[in-house]
């Protein structure tokens, strides 16, 4: 198999120069990248804003629409704005896996444990 | 294992032996493993928070309740503020990616353009923070506790009964001479007027506010206004404990500290970051100008603060959500 994890002479930063035409392309992708982000916000400020708090399933809906919009935004900055979705595999493993294992985790059992304190875990509000 | 420290280990494995693991420079990888712990420490700020908030005994306040000031104008604006400041990080992250894509064709004038915006954005939030940082400490009109129960009917004819400790909130215009009149001011005192007490001035701003409505609630759930009458047995049954925007030992906000101290240490400490961002956004700045990349042939570095960058980026991402919409 050949290798290509050799460098030489910083050859990794200058093999990432791109040309005229890709530039283009990649632009291209960045303001549709801009373009989702400011919607996603968008839609986040105005369920925040129209949205009132109770302890109705309808509020639950709407805090986890939160987070999920949070995470796609989350995603499209990590994959696309830090160019982390085109690395090689195993380096998005090793800055991804942390978060999925031990994040995931900890918010879980401290969020839990939070409310379980109170004794009414049913109540998430 | 014994057998191991013996062998001969080819150079060539080595860091420094010409090979990069996961195929990316030195560089960059101490700095996406710098981004894992940094990261690592914002999740565990947002997740003591979500901890302190879950085990609360009394009611949190409200994101939208609390930050709905636009400066320079009256009136209510829940979260456009907060909003703006997302928008202009998001706009300055973009213009980061433009000045990495410039760097990978070697314009450097398209590098300096990109730049140059991605450091004004980074000017535009820390504006924003620092007038935000000012009106939470400021507040709008401040909070008494009552030391007494008391039972009210508002405005809207909801009858609350509330118990001692309960805060009550003043309007902008009382508790702006409230709180020198709290203080022991000796130009600012107490007055009976016609329809109950007024807070009076004298001296060089010589002015007077009367107090005719008190709010419950203000930044839990949906305001409910007391007046006349109602208003005064809630200011007669006041402690001294009073509580004007909020510093290191009490907020207007909530009855628990906590939710000031949190508020200052996370976007404190990500304004921190964004601060010390754009002070490496400066520095390779006048590099790039310089001309030191172009000698180097390659824009490397932008790509490296470019990921700092867009992790102040994404920080702020988690913040707003869960310190202003949850």
């Amino acid at each position: 198999m050949e290798r290509d994890d050799l460098i030489v002479n910083d050859s990794y930063a200058l093999n990432s120069s791109h040309s005229e035409e890709e530039g283009a392309k990649i632009r291209k992708n960045v303001w549709k990248v801009t373009g989702i982000l400011t919607l996603l916000t968008t839609v986040e400020v105005l369920m925040g804003i129209y949205f009132k708090r109770s302890e109705t399933f309808t509020w639950a809906v709407i805090k986890w629409s939160f987070i999920i919009l949070t995470v796609v935004k989350a995603a499209y900055i990590v994959f696309e704005f830090m160019h982390l979705g085109h690395e090689r595999s195993n380096l998005k493993k090793v800055i991804i896996a942390p978060y999925l294992l031990f994040i995931g985790y900890l918010i879980f059992i401290a969020i839990s444990e939070g409310f379980g304190h109170l004794g009414n875990f049913n109540t998430l509000h | 294992m014994g057998g191991e420290a013996t062998k001969a280990i080819s150079k060539e494995i080595l860091w420094g032996g010409g090979r990069s693991p996961f195929s990316v420079s030195y560089g960059k990888m101490m700095m996406w493993y710098f981004l894992v712990s940094d990261a690592l420490t914002f999740g565990g700020l947002l997740t003591a928070y979500g901890f302190v908030r879950a085990s609360s005994t009394d009611a949190w306040p409200i994101g939208e309740q609390v930050f709905r000031s636009l400066p320079g104008l009256e009136g209510e604006y829940p979260l456009i503020y907060v909003a703006l400041m997302t928008f202009i990080l998001i706009v300055s992250s973009v213009t980061m990616v433009l000045a990495v894509e410039a760097g990978h064709r070697n314009d450097k004038n398209g590098v300096i353009r990109w730049l140059g915006l991605t450091i004004i954005g980074g000017f535009f939030f820390l504006g924003s923070q620092a007038w935000e940082w000012s009106h939470f400490i400021h507040g709008s009109g401040g909070s008494f506790l009552l030391a007494e129960n008391v039972t009210v009917t508002a405005d809207d004819g909801e009858v609350f009964n509330l118990t001692k400790g309960d805060p009550v909130y003043m309007d902008h215009h009382f508790g702006h001479l409230a709180e020198p009149w709290m203080e022991g001011a000796p130009n600012v005192s107490l007055v009976e007027s016609d329809h109950g007490v007024k807070l009076v001035e004298v001296g060089e701003h010589s002015h007077e506010a009367e107090l005719h409505a008190l709010t419950l609630n203000k930044y839990i759930e949906n305001e409910s206004n007391v007046s006349g009458d109602e208003a005064m047995k809630l200011w007669n049954a006041r402690s001294q404990s009073f509580a004007f925007g909020a510093n290191m030992h009490d907020n207007e906000y909530a009855i628990q500290q906590a939710y000031a101290n949190f508020f200052f240490f996370i976007t404190g400490f990500h304004g921190f970051h964004v601060f010390s961002g754009v002070v490496i956004n400066i520095i390779i700045f006048i590099m790039v100008i310089q001309g030191v990349f172009e000698r180097r042939k390659h824009y490397e570095m932008v790509e490296k603060i470019g990921l700092y960058w867009h992790f102040v980026d994404l920080v702020w991402v988690f913040v707003f959500t869960f310190f202003y919409l949850v």
